[in-house]
């Protein structure tokens, strides 16, 4: 097993040793998926903040509503999300002292992030996470999708997913949505959604069935509460040589 | 642990998101093309990411390597080019560009912007220009140029099929010469070809094929379909 390191100040550290910068993530949430439908974007995550292989924290909030439209939704370490919460609400508070009737819409946040992520990333003090990024516009009520990540990394797709979700989830997600983003229907984005978080949860060891999903439209934004997803175990009697 | 000694990779500031830039010059127009492919690995993150970039009616900009230190080179470029603008009342030309980003590139000499650039455009004669980097800013007029992940497919292809390198009873294109001797049909023609070859062989190139034309009446861009697998 892989050991947790935690950041020790540089004296602490062997004077041997090379100095180390960030080690890891430590307390850690896995996928998020988004995609974009016909009536706007929906977004999912489980609730699941793991420390290592400890399923240590089962009700987090992973996703983030910024404003009415913007919906932000994170993996990764779960504490520099925290951070990065804090960073958006200063924003969002100092957006707001300027009354001046402008909003800080999806792509200005999506920028923010980049922007943020990226300078850390060059300070060589990483925020160790993976987001994606929603929202539909209020007035041209035009979609938006983005990914960003540790690096800076950034692009925009119809379907996007993070972490484990980027192989098991995105060729189910590419399947469902390529080629029909405007003829997809709330009910038909729900149940990919669910299908994929379910597939999810049967293969990723850090995941958990327990998800919330939130959706924006050009009427704004829904999250819903914590739900369960429905899952068979029948087959696993029929299951034999692994040892059990 | 404190007993064990093996050490876990540290973080890397660095990714290859892959992608291939290609760009012809000839005497009257510049031709400048990109794949729309962005990877991490065996993932394809999107298919469409543009990574080639108007800066100005008569100079293009393309880069490959690691997606964020390449769109912060671009973005840092369009900066520099609207200060110049207000400064001097007149457009940045490409030359200008070119030892422009060359400077930027070795300023970063000891925490590299790892991105593969290629400046292209027309000179202030009005031929057909290519500006050839490594990622720490050295820099060199060419007439054709491959860069990314699958220059080491496409170069070799251009060196024969545009600067006639090992064809008998053809005038060679030297290498420091500015431009080549094609038309601009032509040049098209033997973009897309290589694109074509490449994304068979490469699998960091695909999906969509972005071409820039520069010419004296501006710059036209068409978006063309690559394989997808």
């Amino acid at each position: 097993m892989a050991s947790i390191k935690l950041k020790l100040p540089q004296a602490a550290q062997n004077a041997q040793e090379p100095i180390t910068h960030s080690d890891g993530p430590i307390v850690t949430g896995t996928s998020v998926l988004g995609i974009k439908y016909k009536d706007g974007i929906m977004v999912a995550a489980d609730c699941l903040a793991s420390y290592g292989s400890l399923a240590r924290f089962r009700d987090v909030n992973r996703l983030q509503a910024f404003g009415e439209r913007t919906i932000i939704g994170a993996s990764g370490d779960i504490g520099d999300f925290q951070y990065v919460q804090d960073e958006l609400e200063k924003l969002m508070i100092k957006d707001f002292c300027l009354a001046d009737g402008h909003e800080l819409a999806t792509p200005h946040v999506y920028s923010y992030l980049h922007r943020l992520l990226y300078s850390r990333r060059s300070e060589m003090k990483p925020l160790w996470n993976s987001y994606v990024v929603g929202g539909v516009h209020s007035s041209s009520s035009q979609r938006f999708l983005g990914y960003v990540d540790l690096l800076g990394t950034t692009y925009q797709s119809s379907t996007i997913a993070t972490g484990f979700g980027a192989h098991l989830a995105q060729p189910l997600l590419r399947k469902a949505v390529e080629g029909r983003e405007d003829t997809l229907t709330e009910e038909e984005a729900v149940k990919i959604l669910d299908d994929c978080m379910r597939v999810l949860f049967y293969r990723d060891a850090r995941s958990l069935n327990r998800i919330r999903r939130a959706k924006v439209t050009k009427d704004g934004m829904e999250v819903t509460d914590p739900y369960s997803l429905e899952t068979e175990w029948a087959f696993a009697e029929h299951i034999v040589g692994y040892g059990a | 642990m404190a007993t064990s000694s093996a050490k876990e990779a540290s973080f890397s500031p660095y990714e290859d998101n892959g992608g291939t830039n290609l760009a012809i010059a000839g005497q009257d127009y510049c031709v400048i093309a990109s794949d729309t492919r962005q990877s991490r690995g065996y993932n394809i993150n999107t298919r469409f990411a543009p990574k080639t970039f108007k800066l100005s009616d008569k100079t293009v900009l393309s880069t490959a390597g690691c997606q964020p230190d390449g769109n912060m080179v671009v973005t840092r470029i369009k900066q520099h080019m609207e200060s110049y603008k207000h400064a001097h009342n007149k457009e940045m030309s490409t030359p200008a560009v070119g030892q422009l980003l060359s400077t930027m590139l070795y300023m970063k000499r000891f925490f590299p912007y790892y991105s593969f650039n290629i400046l292209g455009g027309l000179d202030k004669e009005g031929k057909g220009c290519i500006y050839s980097y490594d990622a720490i800013g050295s820099a060199e007029r060419v007439p054709c140029l491959a860069s990314g992940s699958a220059a080491a497919l496409v170069q070799p292809f251009l060196d024969n099929q545009v600067r006639n390198c090992n064809q008998v009873g053809k005038p060679r294109i030297m290498a420091a010469s500015p431009v080549s001797h094609l038309s601009l049909d032509q040049a098209i023609k033997i973009t897309k070809d290589a694109f074509t070859s490449a994304t068979e062989r490469d699998i960091y190139t695909g999906d969509n094929l972005q071409i820039f034309i520069v010419t004296r009446d501006g710059v036209e861009e068409q978006v063309h379909p690559l394989k997808r697998d």
